[in-house]
């Protein structure tokens, strides 16, 4: 009853979903393996520090830095063959590669994993997460994902074997041409301790840097609404809820955002929420501990001169 | 070039999806449905393609109860040349693995050679059958795009995937399935007239029985619970002094 992980590496560094998988296999197994497809051996020392990590299972080939799906997803149900349960963090990495690998071994995988009730009953979202589903698979072979908000993130302390596979690497008809990287120094958004996020009430990308600003002083990630994004005032990849990420911070502060249940779906889980905004029905007041109801042009202005 | 186009029918996103208490199921009973958002974004672009002249015919496919054929009415509406309806004779738990086996049924008998879905049903959210589909046929496959761009002669595409680390960019060759995300286009709305004459355009039935495919359930759904967010205790503040007092003592800060 082993299980496998698909590791997703951020460069050479084991990303947190990859952490909250393990935490995950760990209530369904007792053996458990870690699975990297990466174009650089040395990538596999992180991997072998994984607490609560048999073996790492490692194959290198170019295709793989930038994980050709179609190549990627031939090689893991190759690898499967003695595997019960096939585990990885929700992400754009797993949620691409995962379902073609159900395809192939005729299983019905299970997405966005929140809680294991048994070795085959899992409590998973729907609807944006307005509904929570108990589901039972009657499949042979368990392929999952799971919320990294949902799973305590595994650490470091292990010691295990690198064993590299030598498999033949199968053609594939598509090509990696570019990747436009967001660079930030500031905190991973899925990760974050503090988070304060924008939406469409900031108005313009411009304005859009007050929200960076105090994220900076706040040591905080800057998270987006859907309006936000689509208005152009942040990339995509700053997108909180129901089809960007899910983030459950210590605190989430929400500027200018109006609260659809799409991105409600995303945030809901947050310890402390504070709302700026100055629509008194807006729904993400609702869910607030602290509202400042308010211009929020002066509430950035204010909180952003603030002497802490 | 043929393009197909799978769409579904769900619950109108505007609405709140409630659970039936005794059978501890999602209760759809005289709820308003619509098509899945994310379909409309991938019928926009298949007629984007149809109208510069890439794309010789768009079909939109779609599988469920008679009521389907109205999403797939609205599809035609849209302006989709025909519409090819997998007909279930009671509301099954599809899954994207059936849903997969049956969209593949349906692009060998058409050979298509480009698939363009939505990434993710707003019902289910489980974002697998673009990518299952493409695992069953071998075909290329692009997830999550927000830019398209075809080849001048029609043998490959170029998308662009909204990832988590940014925005990554490859060339598919044809046969190819790609899903799409949100800011790829916004759809049109389909006008009065187009709403008439959809009703004279193509539709075929197919029962689902007559493909072969075995439908049974692998996930079963035992039971749900409204999860809706919770309203918390909002207390008003009114200066950046208050806010970083409170947070302080939160421990939040």
């Amino acid at each position: 009853m082993s299980a496998l992980i698909l590791i997703e590496l951020n460069g050479s560094e084991v990303n947190a979903s990859s952490r909250a998988a393990i935490t995950a296999a760990s209530q369904l197994s007792d053996s458990i393996d870690a699975l990297v497809l990466t174009n650089d051996s040395s990538n596999s020392e992180s991997v072998s520090k994984l607490a609560g990590i048999n073996s790492v299972k490692m194959i290198v080939d170019d295709s793989l830095e930038h994980a050709n799906v179609e190549v990627a997803s031939k090689l893991i149900a190759e690898v499967m063959g003695g595997y019960k349960y096939l585990v990885s963090g929700s992400s754009t990495y797993s949620k691409n590669i995962l379902p073609r690998v159900g395809a192939l071994l005729d299983v019905q995988p299970i997405s966005d994993v929140c809680e294991i009730k048994s070795n085959n009953t899992f409590v998973r979202p729907l609807y944006a997460g307005n509904i929570m589903a108990t589901v039972e698979s009657s499949d042979e072979t368990i392929i999952m994902t799971v919320r990294a908000t949902a799973f305590e993130h595994s650490g470091d302390g292990g010691s295990a074997v690198v064993e590299v596979l030598s498999l033949i690497i199968p053609e594939s008809n598509s090509t990696f041409i570019s990747l436009q990287e967001s660079q930030s120094e500031r905190p991973e958004l899925t990760t974050a301790a503090r988070i304060v996020s924008g939406g469409r009430g900031l108005g313009s990308k411009e304005n859009f840097a007050l929200i960076e600003q105090l994220a900076d002083k706040l040591d905080a990630a800057v998270g987006a609404s859907r309006a936000a994004v689509d208005a152009g005032f942040i990339s995509n990849d700053y997108q909180v809820g129901q089809t960007g990420k899910v983030v459950a911070p210590q605190l989430y502060l929400a500027v200018g955002i109006s609260g659809a249940i799409q991105h409600l779906a995303g945030m809901k889980d947050s310890q402390v929420i504070v709302v700026i905004n100055n629509d008194p029905d807006a729904p993400m007041s609702r869910m607030a501990d602290l509202v400042w109801q308010t211009d929020l042009f002066g509430a950035l202005k204010e909180l952003n001169e603030y002497q802490v | 070039m043929k393009i197909i186009i799978p769409i579904k029918r769900v619950l109108d996103p505007y609405t709140q999806a409630r659970v039936n208490k005794q059978t501890e199921q999602v209760d759809l009973t005289n709820a308003k449905m619509a098509m899945n958002p994310f379909c409309e974004i991938a019928v926009e672009e298949a007629l984007t393609l149809k109208e510069s002249g890439a794309a010789s015919e768009t079909i939109a496919v779609s599988i469920g109860t008679d009521k389907t054929v109205d999403t797939l009415r609205t599809a035609l509406a849209m302006g989709v040349d025909r519409a090819i309806f997998i007909k279930t004779e009671s509301e099954l738990d599809l899954q994207p693995l059936h849903v997969g086996k049956i969209l593949a049924n349906i692009i060998k008998r058409e050979e298509a050679e480009l698939i363009i879905m939505g990434k993710q049903a707003v019902d289910n959210d489980n974002n697998q059958t673009g990518q299952i589909l493409s695992g069953l046929l071998d075909y290329s496959l692009g997830t999550f795009i927000s830019k398209f761009d075809l080849s001048s002669d029609a043998s490959s595409v170029e998308v662009s995937r909204e990832i988590d680390s940014g925005i990554e960019i490859r060339k598919l060759n044809l046969p190819a399935i790609v899903t799409v995300d949100l800011r790829l286009n916004e759809p049109r709305y389909a006008s009065l007239p187009n709403i008439m004459k959809a009703r004279s355009k193509p539709l075929e039935t197919i029962e689902l029985d007559s493909l072969g495919i075995d439908t049974s359930p692998r996930i079963k759904v035992i039971s749900v619970v409204e999860s809706g967010t919770k309203d918390r205790a909002s207390k008003q503040i009114s200066s950046a002094e208050e806010l970083f007092s409170e947070l302080n003592q939160m421990g939040v800060l």
